[in-house]
């Protein structure tokens, strides 16, 4: 589905990675592993195409994705440092928010349901500020819950989760990827899936 | 298309009246400055009726510059705004409804509170109601053009002078014709409709152009 032909991305003066070439097929996780700095959050930006890569070429399904713009981004999800919720809305709210710009008619039933899902039944009214670190990372990952996007991209989802969580979202992750759809996640720590395959890709060890 | 319009204009309106001091702050600043004028230059009524329509349209335009900083950047800081970029919908659209919200909460209070200050400056009736008229159709100018400094500003350091600096000459033409219209308003002969037409222009032309170019100013800073 995901194509990246010999990508490179600079950061000011510094070369991240040069000549970056994978294929992502469906029903595929791609875990990028690497010390930090080694352009993790770089190459998943230019993935999403909020940064525009130095050279090479990014596709999906093949065409370049610079020219299916607002096409591409329907099919992705992107789950960045940065929560991506409104402090002063409710988890509610958030959800909302975020169905309605995925054009996705959702009931407030199915919203709540997420939001229980995720382990925070009885905090849906609540604005996001009242609630713990953790608790507002759940907030966020319940857009995983109720999307639809073919393809996920996944910058550090783990951290600020407690054990139950991780559980749940490796749950959520093996589900989509099982689904044929496809992922594209950071993280230091190990992942397993029960189905579908795990490609690795280690940054820093390569070009440069 | 109007359903992802009106759920970011709602979500924005929802946000400013969780926290009320924001908009509050706009309004006191200009009921502030204009009511600090009388005080200094003295309660001659010749005086006041020339400085006044100036002297609104000027604390209009600081007024509306004050806000607009955080247009962009507290959604820029949690993270939304990246969502926003990837919503895949027309950016611009969505552009679109984060300046009416900001017109909202910054522009149409003042168009409301004109009066009350105009009558500081002794101006008549007919004064006061073409002021209204004029800063409804300029303010949105105003949170239009503005909107583009603060796409073009986002994440630099100290961007909040360089906004000003950006956005404060290219509200001239606005303050020149805002301001004009009242004055003009006061001569019995004189017509203030080339004005209203004026402002009117800068109005559509800002609908049309200001959304793609602060969409494309947003691109740049994100990345």
């Amino acid at each position: 589905m995901l194509e990246v032909d010999n990508l490179s991305c600079r950061r000011g003066d510094r070369t991240l990675f040069t000549a970056l070439s994978f294929m992502l097929p469906a029903s595929t996780l791609l875990h990028v592993r690497g010390r930090n700095g080694s352009g993790k959050t770089t190459l998943l930006r230019a993935l999403c195409g909020l940064l525009r890569p130095d050279a090479g070429a990014i596709r999906w399904r093949g065409e370049p994705i610079s020219e299916l713009a607002d096409d591409y981004n329907r099919e992705i999800l992107y789950f960045g440092h940065l929560n991506g919720i409104k402090a002063d809305l409710t988890g509610q709210e958030n959800l909302r928010v975020a169905a309605t710009l995925d054009q996705d008619p959702l009931t407030d039933g199915a919203i709540t349901d997420a939001l229980a899902q995720i382990g925070l039944a009885g905090f849906e009214d609540l604005p996001t500020r009242m609630l713990s670190q953790g608790q507002k990372k759940r907030v966020a990952l319940a857009r995983l819950i109720l999307s639809k996007a073919p393809l996920w991209i996944l910058d550090e989802p783990f951290t600020a989760l407690d054990t139950d969580a991780v559980a749940l979202l490796e749950r959520l992750i093996a589900g989509h990827v099982a689904d044929g759809g496809a992922a594209v996640l950071t993280t230091h720590q190990e992942v397993s899936l029960t189905r579908g395959e795990i490609r690795r890709l280690e940054l820093g060890a390569i070009g440069c | 298309m109007l359903s992802v319009f009106l759920c970011v204009l709602n979500r924005d309106l929802t946000l400013a009246l969780r926290r009320r001091t924001d908009v509050l702050t706009t309004l006191l600043f200009f009921v502030i400055v204009v009511s600090l004028f009388p005080l200094g230059v003295g309660s001659e009524r010749e005086l006041l009726r020339l400085l006044g329509p100036g002297v609104v349209w000027v604390a209009a335009l600081l007024a509306s510059m004050l806000a607009l900083e955080r247009l962009f950047a507290a959604d820029y800081d949690d993270g939304t705004l990246e969502q926003l970029l990837l919503a895949g919908q027309p950016l611009s659209l969505l552009v679109l409804a984060k300046i009416v919200a900001h017109w909202l909460l910054t522009g149409l209070p003042l168009v409301i509170i004109a009066p009350l200050m105009a009558m500081q400056y002794a101006l008549e009736a007919t004064a006061i109601w073409v002021m209204m008229a004029a800063l409804a159709l300029g303010t949105p100018v105003l949170s239009l053009l503005g909107a583009i400094g603060a796409a073009l500003t986002l994440g630099l350091r100290g961007g909040g002078i360089l906004l000003s600096l950006l956005i404060l000459p290219l509200y001239i033409p606005v303050l020149v014709y805002g301001a004009g219209a009242v004055s003009v308003s006061v001569i019995e002969i004189a017509d203030t409709q080339p004005y209203f037409a004026l402002l009117g222009a800068f109005l559509l032309g800002g609908l049309v152009l200001a959304p793609p170019a602060a969409a494309a100013a947003l691109r740049i800073s994100m990345e």
